[in-house]
Parts: structure tokens; sequence; C-alpha cells
């Protein structure tokens, strides 16, 4: 997982609230079984005029040139800022991943939908979470000033724009493996004997739940 | 001290708590399905790991399984893409094992959250997740269930646990007797549209109160399932008496003495008295009418009765922007009254409502109404929600009654729910469905979802347009 210190890019604005997993990465993309390839489609139904399919060649579509992202001066931005409850919808993990790998590193907002919270963090992508009357502000600098940048400063927890720091929340545990680059499983399974002794003594107790008749039943 | 049933499910799964809250919980129960694992088992593979307790897995393909020409086997898979995924979760099945295994074609294949229960793989007191946030559903039995990511599920294969910080404890209490020809599907969307999408947001909903434990577990389960469209991503009913019936005797509920001491557990598995939750919503069950959802979220309800609402009279600038971009969406007028709202599609089923209830209780409208599908319904599709459910159907004579109406009957799966095999809603087209999500392009794109209880997507099959199903009764 690629580490998340100090990063300063180019913001871009998502103005409207409850930006729902589908309207991030729309479903007929989730067929594929690797984990890349979906920045191309991030915001498929917003970004292109026609209706996009896995496998066919983006570079040929129609773009939208009304959506935001594909306005020229919001070309290599990494930033998002956006309304309230971001992310709602399905548990897809190709949320965060589209986002990221269109280029994005982290995403504003003044609250966002709990699963997409979780598995941002578990990609190395950082969502952050500020007040409303922080993203408005920020959303009409970046309306305002061409170019805009926003700094965000993880081991400090604030984020630095236009010269005003602006502290946000994050658990110590999800700070130290952004900060790290560290992926959970590395994390468990330090305290492996604890699962086995705990796994154990739930058999003693409940062996109902540990049925162990492995039927696999073939095509 | 009186505790939480969120309370105690928590507390019986931490293996270990970080200084900050952050716990590992220990995980019973892990279903496996075709779109959200092949990256897991890379990941795993990629990185040397083993499953962890492949005996914890109940595994079936069901999202993007095609709900017709399974004569054809495989070959009537014709999406590459789901092929590639079906065939993938089959060989990492057989590589890493499963507790159980319903593959494609198999006849008790099924959607995860229909097959877990029915099964009896679903039990009281278990922790229940899958990469599917639907997985709420579950917690109807008095368990702890809800939707992961992919990197959870892999998590989760990896070392039984869940890195995981405790939600607050919610409580919707819904007290009263239900009317006729409600069920658990417009309770959850009353409930959905009373506290909004984000109105369970951090939080564990308990269902309580005497309407809910009126409820069939089918009725619980539809409920839970929307637990979800609540915000919030575990629901759950305490146990009592209807729990354990309807376990008694599944495949993999225990049996004998073991279930005597089984039950004596799983009876404790509810709130205690006195005890505390952090937000509480009450209501009244007497109160709640048929649902239908008139916009692109699931709080856009409102009642058979109800008319289209005018965005002129919401004074709340951002609701009303996004009031006027869903009738827009929708191709909608506002005012218009909801019983004048003609359909294209109709579409029962989804992990919400394709159980046996689901199919009696539609079957039964269609079967009083005693006419045909509608000539502006363009297909009605009604698709059960896993082998068992269509067997017991076809045992019980609902697909001749649908199929002589003009109902699509067809084999189990996820289809129209969100349509990612050939089951879909050409742009613009409107459907009544018994689905949970009525996003913008979920059903297909450009598609219009209405969702509503199976009796009144039945009863707008055949009227073609929404019909109060309470008239009926
Ligand atoms: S029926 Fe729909 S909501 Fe349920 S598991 Fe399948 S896709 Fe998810």
């Amino acid at each position: 997982m690629e580490k998340f210190v100090v990063f300063k890019g180019l913001a871009a604005p998502m103005d409207r609230e409850n930006v729902d997993t589908d309207a991030i990465i729309p479903k007929q993309f989730l067929k594929s079984i690797h984990k890349t390839g979906y920045g191309e489609n991030l915001f498929d139904a917003w970004r292109y005029k026609d209706t996009g399919e896995p496998g066919k060649d983006n570079s040929k579509r129609p773009l939208n040139p009304d959506f935001i992202l594909n306005q020229p001066r919001y070309q290599g931005a990494s930033i998002m800022v956006a309304g309230k409850n971001f992310g709602c919808g399905s548990s897809r993990e190709h949320a965060p991943w589209a986002l990221q790998q269109y280029g994005f590193r982290a995403v504003i907002a003044p609250s966002f939908a709990d699963i997409f919270f979780n598995n941002s963090y578990k990609n190395g992508f950082l969502p952050i979470v500020l007040t409303a009357d922080q993203v408005r502000r920020l959303i009409d600098k970046i309306n305002g000033f061409v170019g805009f940048q926003i700094e965000i400063d993880l081991p400090r927890q604030v984020v630095i724009a236009d010269g005003e720091e602006m502290p946000f929340e994050i658990s110590g545990h999800r700070k130290y493996c952004m900060v790290n680059g560290f992926d959970d499983i590395s994390l468990t399974l330090l305290q492996a004997e604890k699962i086995r002794k705990f796994e154990e003594a739930r058999k003693i107790r409940h062996p109902y739940y540990f049925s162990t008749n492995i039927a696999n039943a073939s095509l | 001290m009186p505790q939480t049933l969120y309370d105690k499910l928590w507390d019986s799964h931490v293996v270990h708590t970080e200084e900050d809250g952050t716990a590992l919980l220990y995980i019973d129960r892990h279903l496996v399905h075709e779109v959200t694992s092949p990256q897991a088992y890379e990941g795993l593979r990629e990185a040397g790991r083993k499953v962890w307790r492949p005996d914890s897995i109940v595994s079936t393909a069901d999202h993007n399984t095609p709900t017709d020409g399974w004569e054809r086997g495989l070959d009537g898979v014709v999406d590459p893409i789901s092929l590639e995924q079906i065939v993938t979760l089959d060989k990492n099945i057989k590589a890493t094992g499963a507790l159980a295994y319903y593959p494609f074609l198999d006849k008790r294949q099924g959607i995860v959250h229909v097959i877990g229960p029915e099964n009896g793989a679903t039990l009281p007191g278990m922790t229940v997740v899958c990469g599917d946030s639907h997985t709420s559903t579950h917690g109807a039995f008095g368990c702890l269930a809800h939707g992961i990511g992919t990197s959870e599920v892999e998590h989760v294969m990896a070392t039984q646990c869940l890195v995981q910080r405790k939600f607050k404890n919610m409580l919707v209490r819904v007290e009263g007797t239900l009317a006729p020809g409600i069920t658990g599907k417009d309770v959850a969307l009353a409930i959905i549209g009373k506290i909004g999408t984000a109105g369970g947001t951090g939080c564990a909903i308990e269902f309580g109160g005497s309407a809910i434990r009126s409820l069939s577990m089918e009725g619980r389960m539809t409920l839970c399932n929307m637990a979800i469209e609540a915000g919030a991503r575990a629901g759950m009913v305490g146990v009592d008496e209807t729990t354990l019936s309807y376990l008694k005797g599944r495949t993999f509920a225990p049996t004998g003495r073991e279930w005597d001491v089984a039950c004596q557990y799983w009876r404790t598995m509810k709130t205690d008295d006195g005890a505390v939750f952090d937000v509480v919503v009450e209501m009244r069950g007497e109160e709640i009418a048929p649902q239908v959802t008139w916009g692109t979220s699931p709080e856009m309800v409102t009642t058979v009765e109800g008319r289209v609402p005018d965005p002129e009279r919401e004074k709340d600038a951002s609701k009303r922007d996004a009031m006027e971009r869903a009738l827009v969406y929708m191709g909608l007028t506002p005012n218009v009254p909801i019983t004048d709202i003609r359909l294209d599609k109709v579409f029962i089923g989804s992990c919400t409502n394709s159980r046996i209830e689901d199919m009696r209780q539609a079957a039964w409208v269609v079967k009083r109404l005693g006419k045909k599908v509608a000539s502006n319904v363009k297909a009605a599709l009604v698709v059960p929600g896993s082998g068992q459910v269509k067997l017991q159907a076809e045992a019980e004579g609902l697909d001749k009654i649908f199929k002589d109406a003009g109902f699509d009957w067809r084999e189990p799966g996820c289809s129209m729910c969100l349509a990612m095999n050939a089951d879909k809603l050409e742009p613009g087209e409107r459907c009544a469905s018994t689905s949970n999500r009525n996003f913008e392009g979920r059903q297909g794109a450009g598609g219009r979802t209405h969702l509503v209880s199976p009796a009144m997507a039945a009863a707008a099959a055949i009227e073609g347009r929404f019909a109060d199903i309470r008239k009926l009764l």
C-alpha cells in the first residue's frame, strides 16, 4: 500500500450530495476479476455521452463537456471536495479503486457512507470529514481560482488551503496504517495466537457454530 | 448492566481491542459469491496466505448468473466476463474448500442472503459477513451481520477476523398491529421514509416492538435487508420462538441435545429490559400503508394513496434540487396520483423479496385479480431467490398461477435487482420492483425503478399501474 504522509495537489469540486457508488463506478464494470483498470470508467455515466461497457475503447468515446472532471482546468486533479453522504450505496470497493486509479488520493466531504469510508482506508485512499461550512468555502475557492491546490498533512491531521489550517479526525489505528503503508492483514496476523485461543474457547462453548462437514459440490 | 442485543453480539466476538477502540472481531460465517471474491482470492495467493477456516465459508454464484437458458449449462452464460467470474469462483472454492458450495446450476443455488438462512448456515448469536451490502438481512436471526468490501473479504479469509469499530445502538420500535396486506417491505420503506437514507449511519439498528415481532422470518429478513438503505450497516431482530421454529431441522442447524443447548443460549440473544440505546425512533404499525417510491433514493417514498410530491413545496434548497433532479430522471410530474403511474415492466425477486412467502403473496394477488398481465406491461419477471424456493413454489402450484397470467417464471439469482445479467430495463422504462435500490441506472442505464412489496408489484403487473392491494382483501 502506498504511504500517505504529506500530500499537496490540484483540487476538483463535486458539488452535489449523496454521490452514490453506482455513479462513481457503474455496475457493468464490476465484472472484472482483477483489482485494477477502473480509473477510465470513474463516473462513467456522467463523464461520457454514450453508455460504457467493459472492454470498450474509452479513448474513442464522446466526452460530456459539461462534466466537471472533463474541464481542462481540472485535468490532473488529485483531491476531490464533495457534498455530504459521499459514497452511499453498495459495498463495492471498486469505488475507491476507481477514484484512486483515476488519480485521486483523497476526498473531502461533510460526511461519508460507512462502507465507502472503511473501504477507502483499506486502500490507502484518504476520506476526510470537514464541516459543511469548511467544505462550502473550499468549493467556492476551487470554483474561484483556476489551479487551486489543497495540502493534506496526515501526521498533523490538518487540511491546508489558502493559508488556512483545518484539523480533521482520524483513528490512531488508521493513521498508523496509512502513514506507514501497512495493510490490515499483516497487522492482524500479529495477533494470530490470540485469534487461535479465542477460536478454541468458542468451539468448546458453542460447538454448533463449527460444523465441519465440508462438502464440495461440483459443476 | 442491561445490554442491547448488539452489545451482546459485539462482546461475544471481540478477540482483541486497540487503545483507540478498534477491535478484532471474530467471524463465524463468511458468505462468498462470484463478484466480490476473485480479487480477495487473488490477493491471498499473491501474498502466499491460506484461508484460515474454510468451513466458515458458504458460497454460491448468484450476482450475474443468467436466469434462463440453464439447459445450455455454462454455454448459456453469454457474457464472457460473467462466465469468467463463475468459473473463477469454482476454481477458488475447489482449491481452498468451503462448508457448502452451491454453484451455478446446482439445485440449491440461489441468492447468498436467501440460501444462508434457508440452509441454517445463519444462526443466532453468530457474526455473518459477505462482500455484499445486503448482508444485513441475516440480522433477522439475532446475529450480527453486515456487508464488507473486497479487502475485508480477503482479511476475513486470511485471519477469520474483521477490524471493526463499534457502532452506536439504535432502536426502531414499531408498536401496534400492521393492517392486513402490509408487509415487511412496507415497514422498511416507511422507516426509511421517516429517518432518511442516512438516518442509521454509524449505527446498528435493532428493530423491535409488537409489530416487528408479529412478522414472519421472511418479513424480518426483508426489513433487516433494507437496514443498509437507512444507512446502517447492520439491522437485527431479537430471537424469539418464531426464529427458533424457522431454524429447526435446517441443514446446518444443530440437532438433538445440541439443539436444546443452542436454543438455551439463543433465547438470550435479545435486548435486556432497561438497556439503553443511543437513538430511539418510534412508529405505529397501524399508520403504515402500502409504500411506493417515486424517486431515485429509497427515502423518496410515499403511500399508494399519495401523489408525486411537488418540489415547489420543499423549503430546503438542496432537497428541492434533489427532488427536481429525481423527478426529471423518473419522468414524473408533480401532484400526479401514484395510482396513475403506468408501468412497462415488473420485477418480483431479489434478496429483499424472493422467498417463499413473497412468492405466495404475489401469487395470491394474481389469483385474486384473476386476469392477465396488462398489455402495457412488456415483461413481468418472477425470479425465486433460490432453487429450494423455486421447488417449493412449484410444489404449491405458484409457478402455474404466474405463468397462466403471463408472468415469466425464471431460475434463481439476483437478476434485475442489479441488472448484471441479461435481465435489465431499457432507457426510460418504468418498473415496479420488489428489490431494494432505486438509484439511477440500478436496473439498467436510464431505467426507472419504483420499489414496492411483492403483493403491490403483482397488482401493478395485472393492472398496468399501481393499485392499492388493500382493496382486494
Ligand atoms: S439481490 Fe440485489 S441486493 Fe441482493 S445480493 Fe443480489 S444484487 Fe445484492
